[in-house]
């Protein structure tokens, strides 16, 4: 399955890029995400709870980053393990292009693949459902970056390694 | 007034009390005193190299007995194929180990790979999810065209390729049909898919393995139409246990529709399993694994072209066929697409020249084997498919087309190496045009145009190879097993019988049929007959049941056998009655002496034989118990021809089956109604196939039709009342009854008549289709409407 996609988010180049690396942001951003931890050079261990119509299962699993070219792209790949429910692996392509005035353009090729009875029970809904998944996800992401844009100066928050206090206020919309 | 007694009486079938109230004994409902629980942990990924099993957290899980991987099963055998193909070479086809456990590599979603043997089936399931598993997934081989490309993933390393062979048929008349082609007035060709299908029966598989310590002996319960294939099988080639120590019981089985001849990895498995722990090891199939481990049925790509002379005559036929095999060579795998399939090329029509060729192709899915019908619906589609496509062609009737090309000398000897015994084309297909009522279709096409509606109407023939088979025939042609059958007659001391059959009962209703013909040989009651089957202790060698063959050639063994207790129990009434015993007459259950009055009871002359004592003992035995094996000389032919009306509706393109009429040439038939209700299953089945069942996996050979959400299995409401007519007999001349197997007809006969009723519905509404792949879908019919 692929999905290709652009997102306008309001922040610049450099705070969108931060928080495609940054594991608090993602944990933030991936539905049903319990747990995110790892770095970008050492890759993130993830687990997420989700339901795929009939198919309910915890998965654990593995993102790496390849191919960093920063603040421009990068290429995330990964496997969720979900026990007997099955897998799913995939990667994206995230490219960032700055429109000025602060705005950046996230463009993303998804390429998603599932396994074992997620592919069995879910094959019919498994396009909509990684489409939702997906949509979901930059929202939240948009909603973060955006939300930390208002914070801090964009120069310290471009910085890859954010001190804690800095970075509560990424995170200031989506929990007020 | 119809018979309600012995041959040719519609007796309701006595089994169905049993079934209908619930106290059936299937295998699920077997459980031995301390048995414990396997989960399979099966391969999520099509194609994969195990790196490493870790199964230490798995094995300290709460009830967990013993955890098995490939690895335990070094030095055991592993599942083996049943029948060698030959090559157009004059080579052997390739024939890739089977292990219980996957050994190496992962070769389909569904692959066993590790098996959890638990106190409970929840802590079975429980360890299994804790088993850590690093398989590195490989690229997989799906499709079959891509399949057989150079670079192409392997699907067994030690293989060249994925070609398990490629098989020509009849090798020497290749020229000769080329030549014909060439030189024909009209060549019709027809490229098509006759798609994976998965049987599904009811009752999905179990297997219950036993050892008992004492005796050294092994017992396996398992869902089997042929117990003592599965007890040669497992015992010679998988496990090394002597037939005297294994014994196998078959017992109430819900359905086989031929998922239920082959033997499988989990049969082996618990019966190992049971000796390895000293426990009884249980395993009960869920519907989700059945999906994925039952061999899957069809899946044949097929290019048919078919060559007529300027009259429209027949004079060559030649197609080219891929088969999928899937992962492994289940055990009549390599039989379907060959000697079941291109043997019955001719159909029913004098072609004089035929050439088949099929490649056999290995794949990273479930293997495919023989489901109801096995090579004949896929002979059938593709034959009776270009018939219709040449008749539109030429301009020509299809049904007129069909009968000018009809054989009509018998018996005759086909350029595919058969010889059909006896039927009558002719005939079958008048009394088709007259139940179907084909005069008046131009009226009800007015009726349903008027409603908006396109109405179809598609004819079709077809014959079938049953009664397999010659076991002298079928040994030429590469089978590694003999298919006769047998059956035990034992008299009782007080005259009823008991009949011990090789033959398996699983939906078929030999329990009813086959005392209808002991009671119409005695001349005694049905309720005095009693059928047994399914357990290897009690009955003799016998091949089971498939292929339509449990009357044709079990039933024969059983008339054989009870003509021998007629000649035995006929010396002891003669003795009985002082008379010659060339003078005793056997009517109505009683022995009586020519032209007197002199007579004795059946009951009286068994009694005699347990109780001698007065008894020609110097002459013959005491009992009366007589066993026969019966080999057929031929295989058995029937034949039919199938109408189906259809309604497509153009704005959804969705099918509609209006009417379904089926003329059937079985033979003798001994009982109607069950042989009806063969015919009606086997039909639903075919609409199944033609609009509706659909076995799809994706390109990285994930099974996306898993479960009844995706796999359209046909309802009641997707089938029509069916005209059934079996007046058209004619016996079959080489077995006892006449009979000619009534099982996979309504399968083989019905998916040509839907599709070409569909094609005649779109054409009649000015859309130039002609061919749909089924399952006719609305989605496809919707697309060649408006594509």
């Amino acid at each position: 399955m692929q999905m290709s996609d652009s997102r306008e988010i309001a922040a610049p180049q450099a705070v969108v890029w931060a928080g495609i690396l940054d594991p608090e942001v993602l944990k933030q951003c991936v539905p049903g995400c319990t747990e995110m931890s790892g770095s970008p050079e050492e890759g993130f261990e993830a687990t997420v709870v989700q339901k795929v119509g009939p198919v309910k299962a915890t998965f654990k699993g593995a993102v790496t980053l390849s191919e960093v070219n920063a603040p421009n792209s990068v290429v995330l790949t990964g496997e969720g393990k979900g026990g007997a429910a099955g897998f799913a692996k995939g990667g994206a392509t995230v490219r960032l292009e700055p429109k000025g005035d602060g705005v950046t353009m996230l463009h993303y090729d998804v390429e998603a693949k599932v396994g074992g009875k997620l592919a069995q029970l879910g094959s019919r809904i498994i396009d909509g459902f990684a489409k939702k998944m997906a949509d979901q996800f930059f929202e939240n992401f948009q909603a973060a970056v955006e939300g930390a844009g208002e914070g801090p100066s964009p120069a310290d928050a471009s910085a890859p390694e954010g001190e804690g206090g800095k970075k509560k206020g990424w995170f200031k919309r989506l929990v007020s | 007034m119809p018979k309600d007694h012995g041959i040719g009486a519609s007796q309701k079938r006595r089994e169905d009390v049993r079934f209908l109230t619930g106290a059936g004994q299937y295998t699920d409902d077997i459980n031995v005193h301390g048995q414990a629980y396997v989960c399979f942990l099966r391969s999520d990924v099509a194609h994969g190299r195990i790196n490493k099993v870790d199964t230490a957290e798995a094995e300290a899980m709460p009830g967990v007995v013993r955890i098995f991987t490939g690895a335990d099963f070094e030095g055991v055998g592993g599942l083996p194929c049943g029948w060698q193909v030959t090559d157009r070479f004059g080579q052997p086809m390739k024939e890739p180990a089977h292990p219980v456990l996957a050994r190496g590599k992962v070769r389909h979603v569904g692959d066993p790979i590790a098996a959890v043997v638990a106190d409970s089936l929840e802590e079975a399931r429980n360890a299994a999810e804790a088993i850590v598993l690093d398989i590195e997934e490989l690229p997989a081989a799906v499709n079959m065209k891509a399949a057989l490309e150079a670079g192409a993933p392997r699907v067994h390393d030690d293989l060249s390729d994925n070609l398990c062979y490629d098989w020509g048929f009849v090798e020497d008349n290749r020229d000769a049909v080329d030549a014909a082609i060439k030189a024909a007035a009209h060549v019709t060709t027809l490229e098509l898919v006759n798609q994976r299908l998965v049987a599904n029966p009811m009752e999905p598989r179990v297997a219950v393995g036993d050892f008992n310590r004492a005796t050294g002996d092994s017992t396996l319960y398992t869902t089997s139409q042929n117990p003592h294939v599965i007890r040669l099988l497992m015992g010679a080639f998988v496990l090394g246990i002597p037939e005297h120590k294994l014994r196998v019981v078959a017992p109430d089985v819900g359905g086989g529709f031929g998922s239920k001849i082959f033997h499988y990895a989990e049969e082996a498995f618990c019966t190992f399993a049971a000796k390895a722990i000293n426990r009884p090891v249980k395993w009960t199939s869920s519907r989700a694994e059945a999906f994925l481990s039952d061999a899957q049925g069809r899946d044949h790509v097929t290019k048919i072209e078919l060559a007529l002379d300027k009259d429209n005559n027949f004079t060559a036929i030649r197609t080219s066929t891929l088969a999928n095999m899937g992962a492994y060579l289940s055990t009549f795998a390599s039989s379907v697409p060959t000697w079941l399939h291109g043997t019955l090329m001719a159909g029913n029509y004098k072609t004089p020249l035929i050439y088949v060729n099929v490649k056999a192709v290995f794949t990273n899915t479930v293997p495919v084997d023989a489901y109801r019908g096995a090579g004949r619906p896929e002979a059938t589609f593709q034959l009776e498919r270009v018939i219709d496509k040449a008749a539109r062609e030429l301009g020509v009737d299809p049904i007129a087309l069909r009968r000018q090309n009809f054989i009509t000398q018998f018996p005759y000897a086909t350029p595919v190496a058969v010889e059909y015994d006896t039927g009558n084309y002719v005939a079958t297909m008048d009394r088709l045009e007259e139940i179907a009522d084909l005069s008046g279709f131009a009226a009800r096409r007015k009726a349903s145009e008027a409603k908006g509606m396109l109405r179809g109407l598609g004819v079709n023939c077809y014959i079938e190879a049953c009664g397999i088979a010659p076991s002298n025939l079928v040994g030429q042609l590469g089978a590694r097993a003999g298919l006769y059958d047998a059956a035990t007659v034992r008299v009782n001391a007080t005259g009823s019988i008991s009949v011990m059959v090789g033959a398996h009962s699983h939906g078929q209703g030999h329990e009813t049929v086959f005392p209808q013909v002991i009671a119409e040989m005695l001349g005694i009651d049905e309720s005095m007959v009693e059928i047994v089957h399914g357990d290897s202790s009690k009955i003799p060698f016998g091949m089971g049941t498939y292929g339509s063959r449990s009357l044709a050639v079990c039933g024969s063994a059983m008339v054989r056998a009870t003509e021998k207790i007629i000649n035995k129990s006929k010396k002891i009434a003669a003795h009985m009655m002082e008379a010659a015993e060339a003078d005793i007459e056997l009517k109505d259950g009683k022995f009586s002496v020519a032209g007197t009055d002199k007579s004795v009871a059946w009951g009286d002359v068994t009694l005699a034989a347990y109780v001698p004592h007065n008894y020609p003992l110097e002459d013959i035995e005491p009992g009366l118990e007589e066993t026969a094996f019966y080999d057929p000389s031929n295989f058995t032919y029937p034949s039919g021809a199938y109408a189906c009306e259809v309604e497509v509706d153009p704005g959804t393109g969705k099918v509609t089956i209006e009417k379904f009429a089926a003329v059937d040439d079985f033979g003798n038939v001994v009982n109607p109604m069950i042989v009806e209700g063969q015919v009606h299953g086997g039909i639903g089945q075919g609409i199944g196939q033609a609009l509706l069942e659909n076995c799809v996996y994706d390109e990285n050979g994930q099974l996306l039709s898993a479960s009844f959400m995706d796999y359209a299995m046909p309802r009641a409401s997707d089938v029509p009342f069916y005209q059934v007519d079996h007046s058209c007999a004619t016996p079959c001349t080489h077995n006892p009854l006449g009979v000619k197997g009534c099982g996979e007809a309504g399968a083989i006969g019905s998916p040509p008549s839907v599709v070409n009723a569909v094609i005649d519905a779109l054409q009649s509404g000015g859309h130039n289709v002609t061919h749909i792949d089924m399952p006719v879908s609305p989605h496809r019919v919707w697309q060649a409407m408006n594509g």
